[in-house]
């Protein structure tokens, strides 16, 4: 009984917090928008027994879907944000690996307080950090100001409203969920390991691609998973630091919902969107597994 | 006569060591892990650096590999300076006492790792791969992962992996320490064979003192930085230096007392008040008054159960205890003055023939050629 309790906790949040607003905004997505309150239709009526339940189903259909085809903003928009994430992923990953290698080979003692000042940001509000980058990126910003003084530049730099902001906020916000992992795995590497291949021929460097990297390989495809699944789906940062270029489905979504007020469209595009995420999702928990594996 | 016995470049003065320190001092920070050592060691030698942790062995191999670097003094390897040679360019390979297999590679592959960094022809890499895989007996699992295969079968493909360049010299530190006594004992003997089959030289550091005996042609004993003595094994056993080499070596019985009396090569020594002088022959000239330490193996010493007749030295006293170890007993003996002396003997005959027990009164007999008399 006792067991039963503890495995039906987590499975209850599940339902409660995900199944369930799940299926309603599926629901939603099949649904025809209406000027009403809730804005579409139908609504289950159970008032009116078997016969109201019936119309309800009836009511249902894959109409939103089809108009996500008929228009190439959406698909424009999947696409772009896959390759925003992308990118994005791969800037994170060349700036945090170096943090997280530096992190491993520092003493002990400071270890702890490195790892410190990497969680740190997140005290602050997610939302102000993302407003300061706008302080910094616009061309009256720090950046600028400091690049005119030291005559970098003739003209200030625009960076804020383009991709390039839009790059610098994903991969300032994400960067810990990058570092993070590659530490935990550059942290229990055997430093006889690399003393072994130096002692079998190999320089420093060779030893760091032979060994280094391909030990490191588990917490880097984690650390790009952890980065590259909520970037795909990001809203504040590109609407905050984007431009008009700046084409990302998280946004996209957030006009059908707000502007529009077409809740079924935008759940059709939430739902696409999940979709799209159970593949990077799924390999994910793979690489996770596999890890496991070879630790146990 | 067998072949080890007459192999003892080390008495041969026109014979040129493969290792030389000259005056070697490590220091880190305040502590000095390895005081100003002198050593030679030979081609095709089995040297142990024996002692127990702290003691600076593994510092001293570390240098050899290249991993640290003497604060003072040089290390010759051939006749030549190796402190400006990198780890990755000496013809020393290294097995790590946590075998330190790359993970992500199979055994093939991490015997095939030191031999691909030289950039061989890849028919002459197999061949050699092949040839170490059949020496260590894991044909069969050249295609696993380190963790696919056991302990035992992990310190082969550890050792297989630093054989396949042939190094001029091999280093080990505590490879067997990971594994269980019976497993250790045979892989030992698998050493022994492998050293002699490949005609590498090699040094192992180790904290096992039978170990070091079992595998080495030459023992260093080491304490605080300091080779305290460097022997054959034999030696090392029977004719220890100091009380430190008879301790740490075996079972030891040291009674410290004063030289009463010289004739020659034999000695007198008084060490307790209500006990009859030691008799033994020394190897070193010691002045009469001075302080003496009396070391005798417990194996040494005959227990019986009438005053022995012809044993120059001879002691009664009590049974304190007995330890049965299966093939030997070790009786602890206290005498009259609260000393204890520890005296073993095989068991010949089964437990219920035993001889002696607890609190009965016998008498240890040895011989003056038993012991040792030693200075310090």
């Amino acid at each position: 009984m006792r067991r039963f309790v503890v495995v039906a906790v987590p499975y209850l949040w599940l339902l409660a917090l995900f199944l369930i607003p799940f299926v309603i905004v599926l629901k939603i997505s099949l649904s025809d928008p209406a000027i009403a309150i809730p804005p579409y239709a139908p609504t289950l009526d159970l008032s009116e027994g078997w016969q109201g339940l019936k119309d309800f189903f009836a009511g249902l259909d894959f109409e939103n879907f089809a108009f996500l085809t008929t228009d190439d903003l959406y698909w424009k928009a999947y696409l772009s944000s896959l390759r925003i994430a992308f990118v994005a992923t791969l800037f994170t990953l060349l700036v945090g690996f170096p943090i997280a290698y530096g992190m491993a080979r520092a003493e002990e003692r400071w270890r702890p307080m490195l790892l410190m000042l990497v969680i740190l940001p997140f005290w602050t509000s997610f939302l102000i950090r993302v407003y300061s980058w706008m302080g910094i990126l616009s061309s009256e910003g720090y950046l600028n100001q400091v690049l005119l003084a030291l005559g970098v530049v003739a003209e200030p730099l625009t960076i804020l409203n383009t991709n390039a902001a839009v790059y610098v906020g994903i991969v300032y916000t994400y960067l810990p969920f990058m570092i993070l992992p590659i530490y935990a795995t550059l942290e229990k590497l055997d430093m006889s390991l690399l003393e072994a291949a130096e002692d079998l021929g190999c320089s420093r460097l060779s030893a760091f691609w032979l060994v280094t990297i391909p030990l490191s390989v588990p917490g880097i495809v984690a650390g790009c998973f952890l980065v590259f699944i909520p970037t795909i789906g990001e809203f504040v940062i590109p609407s905050l630091l984007g431009g008009s270029e700046t084409l990302m489905i998280g946004k996209v979504l957030w006009e059908e919902f707000f502007s529009n007020r077409d809740w079924p469209v935008a759940s059709a595009v939430a739902v696409i969107l999940l979709l799209i995420l159970i593949v990077p999702i799924i390999l994910f928990q793979r690489n996770e597994q596999k890890q496991r594996e070879a630790e146990g | 006569m067998s072949p080890q016995t007459v192999f003892a470049p080390w008495d041969d003065p026109h014979e040129k060591p493969l290792i030389q320190f000259r005056n070697v001092t490590k220091r880190f920070g305040d502590f000095t892990a390895v005081d100003n050592i002198e050593l030679d060691i030979f081609e095709r030698e089995f040297f142990a650096l024996l002692g127990p942790s702290g003691c600076g062995k593994t510092t001293l191999m570390r240098m050899l590999a290249g991993f640290e670097t003497p604060t003072e003094g040089t290390i010759l390897l051939d006749g030549k300076d190796i402190a400006p040679i990198p780890p990755n360019r000496r013809a020393t390979n290294m097995m790590f006492q946590s075998y330190a297999l790359f993970p992500h590679l199979t055994v093939r592959d991490n015997i095939a790792f030191g031999l691909k960094r030289e950039r061989r022809p890849k028919p002459e890499i197999d061949a050699r791969v092949d040839e170490m895989l059949r020496l260590v007996q894991l044909q069969k699992f050249a295609t696993r992962k380190p963790h696919q295969i056991s302990g035992g079968q992990r310190q082969r493909v550890a050792l297989a992996r630093c054989l396949a360049k042939a190094p001029k010299l091999l280093l080990l530190d505590e490879p067997l320490g990971a594994l269980d006594k019976k497993l250790r004992e045979e892989t030992q003997f698998e050493l022994m064979d492998i050293q002699e089959k490949t005609g590498t030289t090699f040094v192992i550091v180790t904290h096992d003192q039978e170990e070091a005996m079992t595998v080495a042609s030459r023992v260093a004993v080491m304490d605080h930085g300091k080779l305290v003595q460097v022997a054959t094994p034999d030696v090392i056993y029977e004719l220890p230096s100091s009380t430190y080499v008879a301790d740490f070596i075996g079972d030891v019985n040291i009674l410290e007392g004063r030289i009463t009396g010289q004739d020659d090569d034999r000695v007198e020594i008084a060490w307790a008040e209500d006990q009859p002088s030691i008799h033994a022959k020394a190897r070193v000239a010691l002045a009469p008054g001075s302080t003496a330490y009396f070391a005798i193996r417990p194996e040494k010493i005959a227990i019986s159960a009438t005053r022995p007749e012809t044993a120059p030295n001879a002691v009664t006293g009590k049974v304190l205890d007995i330890a049965y170890l299966g093939n030997i007993s070790t009786y602890h003996v206290e005498l009259p003055g609260g000393q204890v002396i520890k005296a073993q003997s095989t068991n010949t005959d089964r437990m219920a023939a035993r001889e002696f027990t607890w609190d009965d009164t016998v008498w240890l007999g040895w011989s003056d050629a038993a012991g040792v008399v030693l200075e310090r």
